[in-house]
């Protein structure tokens, strides 16, 4: 039967109850899913970020597991004798070679383990040598970000949060810090704490870390967290006139606890993100410091150190200076990349 | 230019002035912290020798007397005092003759860097997606997370050691071209993607549909519209090139042995020259935090819709 477009008349098949197979069509289909977990999602949609997210774990391992096994340590000096003659043929060594005395141990069946890197002037395995170097980056990098971001964090979210007088001292500070040139501050201040320092940590644990890596962890705390504290400062500016501040307020919650549980998780994602790309640049000015010859203590190699030792040997040696400088640049690279993806699938401003 | 914005340039410098204020008196302090004086570690002296040699460069005094002259001598004469290593020097004459190379040097990097970056940045946002832009970018990328002293070192590897085209010694006319390519690697790469950005953004702007739909020829449309606007965060970037150009120098200076600034500045310190390094640590962070000042400066020039504040 045809129906009249314009009949008033209502259609009763509209008003039959839904089968259980048609409800079932209408429920929300999806789990509901976190911001977390959006956020992973699109990370990992991002194919670059998720290599180079690899590729970091697979070096971080590397840098941990290798020096377990291998059996010779950066700081050995192979060709040493048993009566402090040093035996010449071990120093220089090309990828794959082996020492006098080691090569009599083949010839006599013995399996010595191959020195994939060769060795540098001074006889010692290169390779565990760049392995030590990758660790002492990346361990500066990352205690280094881990600094900055407590003291801008802490310093950032108090004058946002105060306000006033506090935010005005704070901010004049952070203007004048951030003006200087941190490079040559960092070399300044690194080079005499270098000298004050060696004193007055003399016979504690510190010492064994050695004074450079010090100094530069007291430069990066003194110069570096005043970009962090910036940024965090103008996300909690923002944050604190919204409603569940007010709410928390009224309830009577204080200062401390509106801080930590309110407002600081509230820019996680703004941390998480600047923190990450801060690693990056830190490596960068270990890297710098150790090659002028300002960063960690002889005989502990960093990736700068050693590509500046490669110097003196460029043109017979030149592997020694393309390793150190593929691993960092490499290392580099695949953490500003991952940053940058971070950046893209977590920053909730950026969704929209 | 409206009155807020010249107090804004007045509060500038201000604050410019109240840095270099801030970097000499840390560099003072910092310096004058180091335990033993700067006449340690050579010969043993007499101690008559000593404090003669003490009284000859102003030591035996308390240190914020010492700090008092120091300053004012900078402020009123422009005189850092003489060299402790380079004897009869004075280290203003030093820096003067270190920086002579070292701005040829930086002055010609800044503008390799400037005309091939905003050129490549240009032309990969005209070809985006294509080929070119992909190819562009994947160099820049690279380009921008290699440290200088990597870089510099690859290149004088490549070029010096294997090819043997370039001198490795930066003394000669031809040895600069090595450090000023090192120098502008960087930069041109970061000026580059910032052009590129930039010029996506403007050409997706309704006053260019406008241009094109009048008959303007692409020509003109993309130099005197799109280019003069994408320029806009190139010149921001001029305050950190020169930073970044400046600290670079160190290391390249440093590697291909280049007698500039820079090199005075690491030999100084590894000779511990003390006045050696306040001065041109002085002199180095006075010109980046001025450079920068210039910088933002010109920003508000070139746009007036920026606001400053």
């Amino acid at each position: 039967m045809k129906k009249n477009p314009f009949s008033m008349q209502v259609d009763l098949d509209a008003f039959i109850p839904a089968t259980s197979e048609e409800k079932e069509y209408m429920v929300q289909m999806r789990p509901s899913s976190t911001f977390f977990r959006d956020g992973v999602k699109r990370l990992l949609k991002n194919k670059v970020a998720t290599v180079c997210f690899f590729l970091i774990v697979a070096i971080v391992i590397a840098c941990i597991v290798i020096p377990w096994f291998w059996p010779y340590s950066y700081d050995q000096i192979l060709g040493l004798g048993e009566f402090g003659k040093t035996d010449k043929s071990f120093n220089n060594l090309k990828p794959f070679e082996y020492g006098e005395t080691e090569l009599a141990r083949i010839e006599n069946g013995e399996s010595v383990f191959p020195h994939v890197f060769g060795t540098d002037s001074q006889g010692r395995d290169y390779f565990i040598r760049v392995v030590y170097g990758t660790r002492i980056s990346l361990v500066v990098g990352f205690f280094a970000s881990i600094i900055v971001l407590v003291i801008g964090m802490t310093i950032g979210s108090l004058a946002g949060y105060l306000g006033g007088k506090v935010d005005m001292i704070i901010m004049r500070i952070v203007d004048i810090i951030y003006s200087l040139p941190d490079v040559l501050m960092v070399i300044l201040i690194g080079t005499v704490l270098k000298q004050t320092l060696g004193e007055a940590i003399e016979g504690t644990f510190l010492q064994s870390i050695g004074t450079n890596i010090i100094s530069l962890f007291i430069v990066f705390a003194v110069l570096y967290w005043v970009s962090m504290a910036r940024l965090i400062r103008g996300q909690i500016l923002s944050l604190r006139e919204q409603e569940y501040v007010l709410s928390a307020r009224a309830t009577g919650a204080n200062g401390r606890w509106i801080i930590t549980k309110h407002l600081v998780p509230n820019c996680i994602s703004v941390i998480i993100i600047s923190t990450a790309l801060q690693i990056p640049s830190a490596i960068f000015t270990e890297s710098y410091l150790s090659f002028l010859g300002l960063g960690v203590n002889a005989p502990m190699p960093s990736l700068g150190s050693l590509a500046s030792d490669a110097l003196s040997g460029i043109s017979s040696y030149s592997y020694r200076l393309v390793i150190p400088a593929i691993v960092i640049s490499l290392i580099v690279l695949s953490l500003n990349l991952f940053g940058d993806g971070l950046r893209d699938a977590f920053d909730p401003k950026l969704n929209s | 230019m409206n009155s807020k914005n010249l107090l804004y340039i007045a509060k500038r410098i201000l604050l410019c002035l109240l840095t270099i204020w801030v970097v000499i008196t840390v560099t003072f302090f910092v310096v004058h912290a180091v335990p033993g004086g700067p006449f340690n570690g050579e010969k043993a002296l007499s101690p008559a020798a000593e404090a003669a040699l003490k009284e000859k460069y102003g030591l035996d005094k308390p240190v914020w007397q010492q700090y008092l002259t120091y300053l004012s001598d900078i402020v009123t004469k422009f005189d850092f005092g003489p060299s402790i290593k380079l004897r009869g020097r004075q280290v203003i004459d030093i820096i003067g003759d270190g920086m002579r190379t070292s701005a040829k040097l930086g002055l010609i990097a800044a503008g390799i860097a400037l005309v091939t970056g905003v050129v490549l940045g240009a032309v990969a946002a005209l070809r985006r997606n294509k080929i070119v832009d992909r190819v562009i970018m994947v160099i820049t990328t690279a380009f921008i997370s290699m440290p200088s002293f990597i870089m510099g070192t690859l290149l004088l590897l490549i070029f010096a050691v294997n090819l043997r085209v370039f001198p490795a010694n930066g003394t000669t006319a031809a040895g600069l071209v090595l450090p000023v390519i090192t120098l502008s690697l960087y930069p041109t790469a970061h000026i580059t993607r910032l052009t590129r950005s930039a010029m996506l953004d403007v050409l997706g702007q309704d006053y260019i549909r406008t241009a094109r739909a009048k008959g303007v020829s692409g020509a003109k449309i993309i130099f005197g519209h799109a280019l003069k606007n994408s320029l806009i965060p190139v010149i921001t970037y001029f305050g950190p090139m020169l930073a970044y150009i400046v600290t670079g120098s160190i290391v390249v200076e440093k590697i291909f042995a280049v007698p500039g600034i820079g090199r005075d500045f690491v030999n100084s310190i590894i000779n511990r020259d003390y006045p050696l390094v306040m001065g041109t640590t002085i002199v180095l962070a006075s010109l980046i935090v001025i450079m920068n000042l210039i910088g933002d400066i010109m920003y508000k020039v070139v746009d007036p819709r920026i606001n400053l504040e």
